[in-house]
Parts: C-alpha cells; sequence; structure tokens
C-alpha cells in the first residue's frame, strides 16, 4: 500500500469530483423541469398527448442509460449535422434520459395531492396553468421532495457512466491516474470513498424531508 | 439528417451471431446475478428486522455501503481491489478462471441490488401488521419458524410490484458490466458500430431487446400477483399504471 499517491494526486480527483459535480447539476436543472411538462402531459386529458408523454417514458426508463448515451453519442452529431464535442452529447443524453425518472415522481406527486384541488381551483375561476402552477405543484413538490433528492444521487451515481466514453470527471480521472502511477488498489478505494462521503450525506438529507413530511 | 440504412446487416455474418451470442449472455448473467441478490437480499433484509441490535448495525451499514457506491466503481473494486485482499492462492486460483470478468460482474451486480432489494424487504415486512407476528409467537412457533412461514410469505406478496422493477434494474444494470470488459448486448452493439458505423441499427437491436423483455416481465409478474394475492391484502393502485 502507497497512500502517497493518493494525497499527491488529490487535487486532480476533486477537479474530477468538481466535473461530476457540474455534470449532475447541469443535468438536474434541465431535466427537472423537462420532467415536470412531460408528467403534466401524462396527466392529460388529450389521448395522443398522455400516450406520447408515457411511450416516451417506458421507452427510456427500459433502457440502461449506457445505451443511451450510446444512442445521442452516435446520433446527436448525425441531426444537428457537425461535430459537436463530447460534453454536449452527454449532456443531452443525461437531460433526456433522468427527465424521463422525474417524470414519474412529479407525475406520483402530483397525484398524491389529488383531483378534487384540481376541480376546486378550476371552478375558482383560475385557468389550468394557474392552478397547476399555484395549487398543485406547491404542494406536490413537498410530497415528492425526498423522492427528488434520492433521484439526484442516483443521477451523481449516473455520471460515473460517462468514463466509457473518456469524459474527464471523477472515475476517469482515477482510472487514468490508476493507470499511470500502476496504483490501483488505492485509488478505487479513495474513489469509492469519495462516492460513498456524498451519495450518503445527501441520503441523510433526503431521509431528514422525508421524516419532515410524515 | 442524411444517413442510409442498411437493416439487412443485422443478419449477416458475424453481426448476427455476435447479436445472439450477446443476448443470451445479458439474459445468463441477469438471471444469475439476480438469484444471488435475491438470496443475499432476504438475508439482509431479514437481519434489518431482527430484535438484536447488533444484527441491525451490520445490516443497515451492508445496504448503506453498496447503496451509495455507483455501481460501476464497485465493479472495479471487485475486479482490482478484490483479489488482492484475498489469500494468495485463492486470487491464484481465482485468475486462472476463465471468464472472470464474467463472474466479477456477477458478483458485483448481485451485491449491489442486493442491498436495494434488502430495503424493498424490510419496507414490505413493516407493512406487515405485528400482530401477526405475536399471533406466530402465542401459536408456538419459534421466531425463525414465524419468519419462514408466516412473513417472508407474506412479505413476498407485498413487494412483488417492487421485485419487479429491481429484477428490471438488474437487467439494465447488466450493460455496465460492459466497462469490465463483459461483451453483453450493448456491448455487443457498440462493437458492430465501431465496425460498420451502422450505429441505429445496432443501437435499435439493444434498446429493443430491453423494451421486449421488460414488458415481458411486467406482464408475467402481473400475472404473478393475481396469482398469488391473498385477498384483501393489497389493494393494487390502478391509477399508478
Amino acid at each position: 500500500m502507497d497512500w502517497q499517491v493518493v494525497i499527491a494526486n488529490f487535487p486532480l480527483l476533486m477537479s474530477g469530483l468538481a466535473k461530476s459535480v457540474q455534470l449532475t447539476l447541469v443535468s438536474i436543472v434541465f431535466s427537472l423541469p423537462l420532467g415536470c411538462l412531460i408528467a403534466i402531459g401524462r396527466l392529460s386529458h388529450r389521448r395522443w398527448l398522455r400516450g406520447a408523454c408515457t411511450a416516451f417514458v417506458n421507452v427510456l426508463r427500459s433502457n440502461p442509460l449506457i445505451l443511451i448515451l450510446f444512442w445521442f453519442y452516435f446520433l446527436v452529431p448525425l441531426i444537428t449535422g457537425r461535430n459537436v464535442n463530447d460534453l454536449t452529447s452527454i449532456i443531452v443524453a443525461f437531460i433526456v434520459f433522468f427527465a424521463a425518472y422525474f417524470t414519474e415522481i412529479v407525475r406520483s406527486g402530483i397525484q398524491s395531492v389529488g383531483a378534487k384541488q384540481i376541480q376546486a381551483g378550476l371552478s375558482s375561476g383560475l385557468t389550468y396553468t394557474q392552478t397547476m402552477r399555484h395549487i398543485i405543484l406547491p404542494q406536490a413538490i413537498r410530497a415528492m421532495l425526498p423522492a427528488l433528492i434520492t433521484q439526484c444521487i442516483v443521477v451523481f451515481q449516473g455520471t460515473t457512466v460517462v468514463y466509457i466514453i473518456g469524459y474527464s470527471e471523477l472515475l476517469h480521472t482515477a482510472v487514468s491516474i490508476a493507470e499511470r502511477t500502476v496504483r490501483p488498489v488505492e485509488l478505487y478505494v479513495t474513489v469509492a470513498a469519495i462516492y460513498f462521503v456524498v451519495c450518503y450525506g445527501f441520503s441523510r438529507v433526503a431521509r431528514y424531508f422525508e421524516k419532515e413530511a410524515v | 439528417m442524411r444517413y442510409e440504412f442498411d437493416w439487412g446487416l443485422l443478419w449477416r455474418e458475424p453481426y448476427f451471431g455476435w447479436i445472439v451470442e450477446g443476448i443470451l449472455t445479458t439474459f445468463h448473467l441477469a438471471l444469475l446475478a439476480w438469484v444471488l441478490a435475491l438470496f443475499l437480499g432476504i438475508l439482509i433484509g431479514v437481519l434489518r428486522v431482527t430484535n438484536s441490535r447488533l444484527l441491525r448495525a451490520i445490516g443497515a451499514t451492508y445496504v448503506e455501503i453498496f447503496r451509495n457506491i455507483p455501481l460501476i466503481v464497485q465493479l472495479f473494486l471487485w475486479l482490482y481491489v478484490v483479489p488482492q485482499m484475498l489469500p494468495r492462492d485463492f486470487s491464484f486460483w481465482w485468475n486462472r478462471l476463465d471468464h472472470v470478468p464474467y463472474w466479477t460482474a456477477m458478483i458485483g451486480i448481485s451485491f449491489y441490488t442486493s442491498a436495494r432489494l434488502a430495503e424493498q424487504i424490510r419496507s414490505a415486512v413493516r407493512a406487515i401488521p405485528p400482530g401477526q407476528f405475536k399471533a406466530g409467537l402465542s401459536t408456538g412457533l419459534t421466531q425463525v419458524q414465524v419468519y419462514r412461514y408466516v412473513i417472508v410469505p407474506y412479505a413476498l406478496r407485498i413487494i412483488i410490484p417492487a421485485l419487479t422493477s429491481e429484477f428490471l434494474t438488474v437487467f439494465k444494470n447488466t450493460a455496465l458490466a460492459l466497462t469490465i470488459g463483459v461483451i453483453e448486448i450493448t456491448a455487443t452493439t457498440r462493437r458492430i458500430e465501431a465496425w460498420s458505423f451502422r450505429g441505429i441499427e445496432a443501437y435499435t437491436v439493444a434498446s429493443l431487446t430491453y423494451i421486449a423483455t421488460a414488458i415481458m416481465v411486467v406482464l408475467f409478474m402481473s400475472w404473478l400477483e393475481r396469482r398469488y394475492q391473498i385477498p384483501g391484502l393489497i389493494k393494487r393502485d390502478e391509477s399508478r399504471l
């Protein structure tokens, strides 16, 4: 064992962690609103809209993230017609993929508020959008907060997948240091510990909100 | 978007053979990992609801460790770190086995899944009214017997929907085995794309495999749920489907 390697490369690992966190935040910031829109679509009374949104969610949820990443890695340059950098494809894939999961959380949150509140909102003269915006969503968001935080941890853990494409987030950084220094044991143990600390910390936060909600 | 499709490619060798092999690998990897995960998950889940504080702490530590480290990192730990920790003779024997990445992936995926299953089992056991447990004990069953004949059969029925989604998660997680060199269906289609530049055709095969399996599993599990349901025990939440 030679932990000197880890200490010497710790700043590098931390910059990898920063990239993982950035990717996580960008994915969440875009996929959560997208998920909200699709969730409202799934609950719409227009059958075609409901069908399209349901199909979107089910197709994405039955595929592994890594395959979705390959899809977008191949498709994004083809659709846009020019070479885009790796990060763009990765971000698009993450937003689309996790939007499907956020949709399901938001939908069950909205359903937990109940249809009567929608009727009450509509009959007091609010439009459907206003009812959603001022009555349903504020309550639903409170109900789904623990699940949302847990899902954010899942997104963070999911960022390890982009290692395969070669984007230098935490895991990829660790792998390249391990290959350079031939010290895989120390580095993988360290990386596992870093992921554990971050994920465990946030799961405590989720637990706190779960108790608050009850 | 300019792209010429060539679906016939998928039926030509060597691609067709690769696809069959990839699908089979995905399936038996998922099933083997699932069986082991179920066994471990039930064990840990039961530990988490016993009366012994020590056993509960062991169960909780296990769950937190395996849940909070990403699966790919766990696979790396199993592949590179664990063999170094084991006795020399054992790690020699292990490294000489055929398909070491495959067995590593199987072990890694099942430990990861078992922690998630343990949580599902714990909440299922909690959903059982405590009166059932007391009734079991007072009819003269031992604690182990109460679990074996009352609690577990009861809990298994409650967690069928959760088991369905966990199985599909295992199935999808087998794709991550490609990071340690297992050529399952996602890795196969990646390879076809690299050889032929036909990404859309190749990835369609993989996606359809996952989607078709998801549909079949969901149909089978909802049949199972109806077949073994205890009348009045579970109110199916129709609005969720």
